[in-house]
């Protein structure tokens, strides 16, 4: 595995970079969107008014009405939650068990160590998009599916980053002095494990958090993630590309959504990381 | 165990990688079992119906089926001969076609090779050339342009890509046919979506190799002797520029093969990676297997490459 993890020292950069603030702001922006919209506007993604079918934006209806003269607004927005609320589930369940993992891997060395990481090897032998297929073949019309897929695949990020970084501090001396002086492990772990890993906590997740959104767009895109009438964003892209000539407005929107969604979380993420 | 007689190559490249086939093939293997063993409905029944056809399925068929392949077994003896069964190629026949999966495998592969090539091939001639132009004056607007237009290229999912170029290519243009396959241009698009998304990274990783390089103090002595800029490239900045990129090839890969998945669907390319949107789709159990363990095998041999090439560009690797 080729993706050699050159780490940068903690405090080498700041860590509220231009770009990240950006990014945070962008995010910040989607998720008000979100999660305010039903709040202001009164809609439901799932009513249709048959006469407003591919209808463009009015004062009352801003984005316009889908091929089933569903509100685009109210559409988005709960796509959008769907996501958002996804993929923070998934990398919370993965970032858990990941670093305990790494760091368990790393302390106890030996078996320990190799029989993890043999778990890790092989989940890392499939792409992680397979893998999520698979698991939803055999967990087929389960809302869960996606999400257990997915968390299994970014849990190995968070476990080869953690069990890295543990490498090299379990034998550091200031650990060792920690050790000698009867410190147990949790004090060990919150005082000189932690600090060094939070920082790369917040990029991992990042990019966890874009892949897990880029995957569920792009599994309920090819029909097998989230089912209609859900809304959801690579799935609207499926509904509405043969009105893309009607209706282009309703076509772009869950496009440039994705699109934001991804940038802001890529920017959050960082600039050393491809 | 002497490791005397294993030349380096073998031990640093193919027995890992060979590792990591065989554990592909009992990750799909388990995966697909667990599948079967899910399915609603007796499994006898399911066979036989994919064997028979659907109106020549009777008790004594099932029976049949049950005693042939050991159904009855427990668990553990049948995970092993349906790993086995793996092992030999076996996959059986598809549920929908009633073809043997072997047989549409090989027909599919052809179709998602020619793609992966095209579309590594294209990315290779967009992504790196751009990197080292925008490498050598960083700062400059090449450089700035690269940046953002590759921060917003790395944004957009396979998918989106592709949606976005057939509306503009093909439906705006309407330089090239939006779905199909058969003539050269039906590979146009698809590889062309492929080919942007790997050469958005290429060329950010060959842009910081060129910058590293062209600031080490042998590219600096190369110029100082007297060298043009031509020839200190070729001499001293090609190979060293080319290992991180080759490199970062074998990360891309990940990208590559999922990005069949969903391209080939969306483009309606008629490749392995739709026939397992459309197995999963129908629950062809079969098909699932045998496209899954052929789209993670060749990611496995894509890898092999990689490492091999690396050695070759590289030999302080092998030395090591």
């Amino acid at each position: 595995m080729a993706a050699d993890l050159s780490l940068p020292l903690v405090a080498e950069r700041s860590f509220w970079s231009t770009q990240r603030i950006i990014g945070v702001a962008l995010l910040a922006a989607i998720v008000a969107f979100a999660f305010v919209t039903p709040f202001v506007f009164d809609g439901s993604p799932t009513r249709q008014s048959l006469r407003n079918v591919l209808g463009a934006p009015t004062v009352l209806e801003p984005l316009g009405y889908d091929h089933l003269g569903r509100s685009m607004l109210a559409r988005m927005s709960a796509a959008l939650r769907l996501s958002l609320g996804l993929a923070f589930l998934s990398v919370i369940t993965a970032a858990v068990p990941g670093i305990a993992l790494g760091i368990l891997a790393a302390w106890k060395g030996g078996w320990t160590d190799r029989l993890i990481s043999l778990v890790a090897d092989a989940f890392l032998a499939l792409p992680g998009l397979l893998l999520v297929l698979m698991f939803i073949a055999i967990v087929q019309d389960a809302p869960w599916a996606l999400y257990v897929g997915i968390s299994l695949v970014l849990w190995i990020e968070y476990f080869r980053l953690t069990r890295s970084i543990t490498r090299a501090l379990v034998l550091s001396p200031a650990v060792q002095a920690s050790q000698l002086l009867g410190f147990g492990p949790l004090y060990i772990v919150r005082r000189h494990i932690w600090p060094e890993i939070a920082p790369l906590v917040l990029t991992v997740g990042a990019f966890g958090a874009a892949s897990a959104i880029a995957a569920i767009a792009a599994l309920s895109f090819v029909s097998v993630g989230v089912r209609p009438p859900t809304p959801e964003l690579g799935l609207m892209m499926t509904e509405l590309l043969p009105y893309y000539h009607e209706a282009p407005h309703a076509l772009l929107q869950p496009v440039v959504a994705v699109f934001l969604l991804i940038l802001s979380l890529n920017l959050i993420a960082g600039s050393n990381s491809r | 165990m002497s490791n005397h007689f294993i030349p380096p190559v073998v031990r640093t490249v193919i027995l890992p990688r060979l590792a990591q086939a065989v554990m592909v093939a009992l990750l799909v293997g388990v995966l697909t079992f667990i599948l079967v063993r899910s399915l609603p409905g007796d499994m006898a029944y399911r066979i036989a119906a994919g064997r028979y056809g659907y109106d020549m399925v009777d008790t004594a068929a099932a029976d049949a089926v049950r005693r042939e392949l050991g159904l009855e077994q427990p668990a553990l003896t049948a995970l092993g001969s349906w790993l086995w069964d793996i092992l030999r190629l076996d996959f059986g026949n598809s549920l929908i076609s009633g073809a043997p999966v072997i047989k549409e495998i090989v027909h599919q592969f052809g179709a998602t090779v020619e793609l992966s090539l095209a579309a590594v091939l294209l990315s290779l001639l967009i992504g790196p050339p751009l990197g080292v132009l925008a490498g050598l004056r960083p700062g400059g607007w090449l450089d700035r342009v690269l940046l953002v237009v590759s921060s917003g290229l790395r944004s957009l999912p396979a998918f989106v890509l592709g949606l976005l170029l057939i509306i503009l290519l093909a439906r705006e243009f309407g330089w090239f046919p939006a779905a199909g396959h058969g003539s050269a241009s039906n590979l146009a698009l698809p590889a062309l979506t492929l080919a942007l998304g790997l050469a958005a990274v290429s060329a950010r990783v060959a842009r910081d190799a060129m910058l590293g390089v062209a600031q080490s103090p042998y590219y600096a002595f190369g110029r100082t002797k007297g060298l043009s800029e031509r020839q200190v490239f070729a001499r001293h900045g090609m190979r060293n520029v080319a290992v991180p990129i080759v490199t970062y090839l074998g990360v891309q890969f990940v990208y590559l093969i999922e990005g069949v998945v969903v391209v080939e669907s969306l483009f309606a390319w008629p490749g392995i990676g739709h026939a397992l949107v459309h197995a999963i789709f129908a629950r062809d159990v079969p098909m699932i297997q045998g496209t899954a363990l052929v789209m993670g095998l060749m990611f496995v041999v894509l890898n092999t490459g990689v490492d091999l090439a690396c050695r070759w560009l590289d030999p302080r690797v092998a030395r090591a």
